[in-house]
C-alpha cells in the first residue's frame, strides 16, 4: 500500500461571529495516500470548502480559526507552523484549484507570467530555465501550442482552457497534494469529461495525491478512489467509492445517492430528503442528521454516534450500524 | 393527434457583431439557426446543450423577450407575430410564465413575499385586495410553504424555499406554459429532488406545459417527455425522452450521455467512455457541413462538405446526421 501523504486528525475549525461560534468543521479525520484521489462530498455549508481552506491555512482572519486537531503533511504538522514557514509549503507542497477559473486568474497578467510566478517563488531556477518549466507544465495539462499560450491573457481563453491554466499553475511545482474545490462545476458536460480524464492522466504521471471536493456523485464515481461524505461539519461516512455506491451504510449517504436522478434508468419518483441541513449555530443534540432521518430512534436524538469501522477503509457514524 | 400548445417553426436569431466608431456590422453570431419544436399541453419539452448552444435564446424567443430574425411561433395554432399589442397582453403573456435559474437574483430583496407573489396579479387582473390576499395564501400552500410567511422577505428563506416562491409567483395567473431556465442547478443536491417532485406534481395538478432549459441530462430524463439536444444553434436530435436516451443516434447525444453517465470504477471496461476532443466552435463562424464534424469521432469526408438534413427516424424521433445508422 502506498505511503500516506496527508493525515488529518480530529480537525476543528470555527468562525467567531457576533451570533456566536460557528463550528464549520467539527472533528473530522481522514487521510490521503500517494496517487490516490479522496473525494469530499456534501451540500453547501457542510464544511467541505472550510476543510480545504484549513489544510491550506488560508482561513479568513480574524474570525476563522483552527481550534484543534492536526494536519500532518508527510510527517509535518501544518497547524502550528508560522505564516512564513507555511508559505514555503503552499504552492510547492500543496496547491489548490478553485471552482471559477475566471476569478482565480489575474485578468491583467499573461498566462506565462502567472504560471512563472509560483515557479520563480518556489524553485531556485536560473531565469533562462523558467520558460521551459512553464511550457513543461502547460504540456502536462495538454494545452495545445504552449509556446503561443504563454503570451495569452485569460480573457482570450475559453472556460475549459482557463481551468487548464489554473491546473498548470497548481501543478507547476509538482506538489505532493492537490486540493481541487469543485473544479468542474463551472464547466460544460463534455469539457468536464475531458478535465477529469486529464487529471487521471496527470496523477499517473506525477503520483500526486488529490483531495476532490464536489457535490456531484457522478464526478465522484468517475474520479475518486475513496470518498468521505460530510454533513453539518462532520464526516458521516468514509468508504471506497465502489462500496459507497453498492452498500452505503449511513442513511444520509443513501438518501443523497437516491435523490439524484439517474441517467441510466427512468425514475418514476425521486426520493427526496425532507427539511434542510441544520444551522451550524444551533446544532441538534445527538446525530446531526436525526431531524431529517427517516429511521432515527430516540438514541439518535440524544447522543452523538461514535465512528465505527465496518470494513477495510470503511467507517461510519450512525447508531444503527453496529 | 397530440394536443399542441406551442410550436416553433424554423426559429432563427442572428445577432450583429459591430466594430469601430460607426458600428459597422462585421459579422453575425448565429445564436439560433433554424430550430423547430412543439410543446404539447401538459407535457415537458427540454432543451439540452452546452453553453452557447442557443437554449436560452430559444426560450427568450418564446417569452417574446427577444425578437426573432426569422421563423414563426404558433400559440394554440395562432401566429404570435400577428397578435396585436393588446392581444399579446391579454391572451399570450399571462399564459406564459418564467422561472429563472438563480433564486437569489430573481426576487427584489426589498419586497415582502406577499408583494412578490401578488405583483403579476396586480398588473394583470382586476382582483381586489382581499381576493389577492387569498390567492397568495393559496399559491404558497400549493408550493409547500406556510401561508403565514407572507410578511417575510426573500433573505429569510433558503435556496429551495426561494425557488418555491418563484414557482408560486409564476403560477399566479394560471399559465399554460412555464419556462424553467435551469430550475434546480443553483440548488443543493438534497433540495433538487424536492423541487423536481414539486414541479411534476404541479404539472399533473394543473395540466401545465413546461419548457425546461437544462444541461444536466439526468434531470432532463426525470423531468421531461420530449427532449431537444442542441449544438451550436441547431437541434441535432429531437424526440421522445425515453427513446432518445435509450437509443441515441447522433454522436453528440451519445457523447453527452456518456459524459454524464454514472460509471463506477469497476464498470469502466464495460462502458466505454466517449470523450470529445476540442471545444465548441464559435457561433460567429460555424464549421462547414455538419457543425459537429470538428469534434466528431465518426466524421467522414462528406460531413465537412454537406449540411445534413433533419431526418425522421421514428414517431417523433429526428436526427441531423449523415450517419444516423
Amino acid at each position: 500500500m502506498s505511503e500516506i501523504v496527508l493525515q488529518v486528525e480530529n480537525l476543528h475549525t470555527s468562525f467567531f461571529t457576533n451570533q456566536g461560534e460557528v463550528k464549520a468543521v467539527d472533528g473530522i479525520s481522514f487521510f490521503v495516500r500517494e496517487s490516490e484521489t479522496f473525494g469530499i462530498v456534501g451540500e453547501s455549508g457542510c464544511g467541505k470548502s472550510v476543510t480545504a481552506l484549513s489544510i491550506m491555512r488560508l482561513l479568513q482572519e480574524p474570525g476563522g480559526r483552527i481550534t484543534g486537531g492536526k494536519i500532518i503533511l508527510e510527517g509535518t504538522d501544518l497547524v502550528p507552523l508560522s505564516k512564513k514557514k507555511m508559505r514555503a509549503y503552499r504552492g510547492r507542497m500543496i496547491s489548490m484549484i478553485l471552482q471559477d477559473p475566471m476569478s482565480s486568474l489575474n485578468p491583467v497578467y499573461t498566462v506565462g507570467n502567472q504560471i512563472g510566478e509560483s515557479i520563480r517563488l518556489h524553485q531556485a531556477l536560473p531565469e533562462n530555465m523558467v520558460e521551459p518549466a512553464i511550457i513543461e507544465s502547460l504540456r502536462l495539462l495538454k494545452i495545445p501550442t504552449p509556446e503561443t499560450m504563454l503570451g495569452n491573457y485569460p480573457f482570450q481563453l475559453s472556460g475549459g482552457m482557463r481551468q487548464r491554466v489554473v491546473g498548470a499553475i497548481a501543478m507547476s511545482c509538482r506538489p505532493r497534494l492537490l486540493i481541487a474545490d469543485e473544479p468542474t462545476t463551472a464547466l460544460d458536460a463534455t469539457i468536464q469529461a475531458q478535465y477529469i480524464a486529464l487529471f487521471e492522466d496527470i496523477q499517473k504521471k506525477t503520483n500526486v495525491a488529490i483531495i476532490f471536493i464536489t457535490h456531484d456523485f457522478g464526478v465522484v464515481a468517475k474520479m475518486c478512489h475513496r470518498v468521505g461524505v460530510m454533513y453539518a461539519g462532520k464526516i458521516v461516512e468514509t468508504a471506497p467509492t465502489r462500496e459507497i455506491f453498492k452498500a452505503p451504510q449511513h442513511p444520509y449517504t443513501s438518501a443523497l445517492i437516491n435523490s439524484v436522478p439517474r441517467l441510466d434508468r427512468k425514475d418514476e419518483r425521486l426520493f427526496s430528503i425532507e427539511g434542510q441541513p441544520p444551522s451550524l449555530l444551533n446544532l441538534p443534540p445527538g446525530c446531526r442528521f436525526a431531524p431529517r432521518c427517516t429511521v432515527a430512534r430516540e438514541t439518535c436524538r440524544q447522543q452523538e454516534p461514535p465512528e465505527v469501522s465496518v470494513g477495510a477503509d470503511h467507517t461510519v457514524s450512525c447508531w444503527r450500524v453496529k | 393527434m397530440a394536443d399542441v400548445l406551442l410550436e416553433g417553426r424554423n426559429l432563427t436569431k442572428h445577432y450583429p457583431v459591430t466594430r469601430g466608431l460607426l458600428q459597422h456590422v462585421v459579422g453575425w453570431v448565429r445564436a439560433v439557426d433554424g430550430v423547430s419544436f412543439t410543446i404539447e399541453r401538459g407535457k415537458t419539452l427540454s432543451l439540452v446543450g452546452e453553453s452557447g448552444a442557443g437554449k436560452t435564446t430559444t426560450a427568450k424567443a418564446v417569452l417574446l423577450l427577444e425578437r426573432l430574425t426569422s421563423g414563426t411561433i404558433l400559440f394554440e395554432g395562432k401566429d404570435l407575430y400577428k397578435f396585436s399589442h393588446s392581444e399579446l397582453k391579454t391572451q399570450y403573456r399571462p399564459k406564459i410564465q418564467y422561472v429563472q435559474q438563480n433564486p437569489w437574483s430573481s426576487m427584489n430583496p426589498r419586497m415582502r413575499l406577499r408583494d412578490i407573489i401578488a405583483e403579476p396579479l396586480v398588473t394583470n387582473t382586476k382582483m381586489d385586495r382581499g381576493e389577492i390576499r387569498n390567492r397568495v395564501g393559496e399559491l404558497l400552500a400549493n408550493v409547500g410553504l406556510d401561508p403565514a410567511s407572507i410578511d417575510h422577505y426573500p433573505h429569510e428563506f433558503s435556496g429551495g424555499q426561494r425557488q418555491r416562491i418563484a414557482v408560486a409567483r409564476a403560477l399566479g395567473l394560471n399559465p399554460s406554459l412555464v419556462v424553467l431556465d435551469e430550475p434546480v442547478s443553483a440548488l443543493d443536491v438534497s433540495i433538487r429532488a424536492q423541487i423536481m417532485n414539486l414541479l411534476k406534481d404541479l404539472q399533473d395538478k394543473y395540466n401545465l406545459s413546461y419548457l425546461v432549459i437544462a444541461h444536466n441530462l439526468a434531470t432532463v430524463r426525470y423531468m421531461s417527455h420530449d427532449v431537444a439536444i442542441m449544438y451550436l444553434g441547431q437541434i441535432v436530435e429531437y424526440g421522445d425522452t425515453e427513446e432518445v436516451f435509450q437509443k441515441p443516434l447522433h454522436p453528440y447525444t451519445k457523447a453527452l450521455i456518456s459524459a454524464s453517465m454514472l460509471t463506477l470504477p469497476e464498470d469502466e471496461q464495460e462502458v466505454k467512455q466517449i470523450i470529445l476532443t476540442g471545444e465548441m466552435p464559435s457561433p460567429m463562424n460555424p464549421p462547414s457541413g455538419c457543425r459537429f464534424h470538428t469534434r466528431c469521432a465518426e466524421a467522414k469526408e462528406e460531413c465537412s462538405r454537406d449540411i445534413p438534413e433533419m431526418v425522421s427516424v421514428g414517431v417523433k424521433h429526428m436526427v441531423k446526421c449523415h450517419h444516423h445508422g
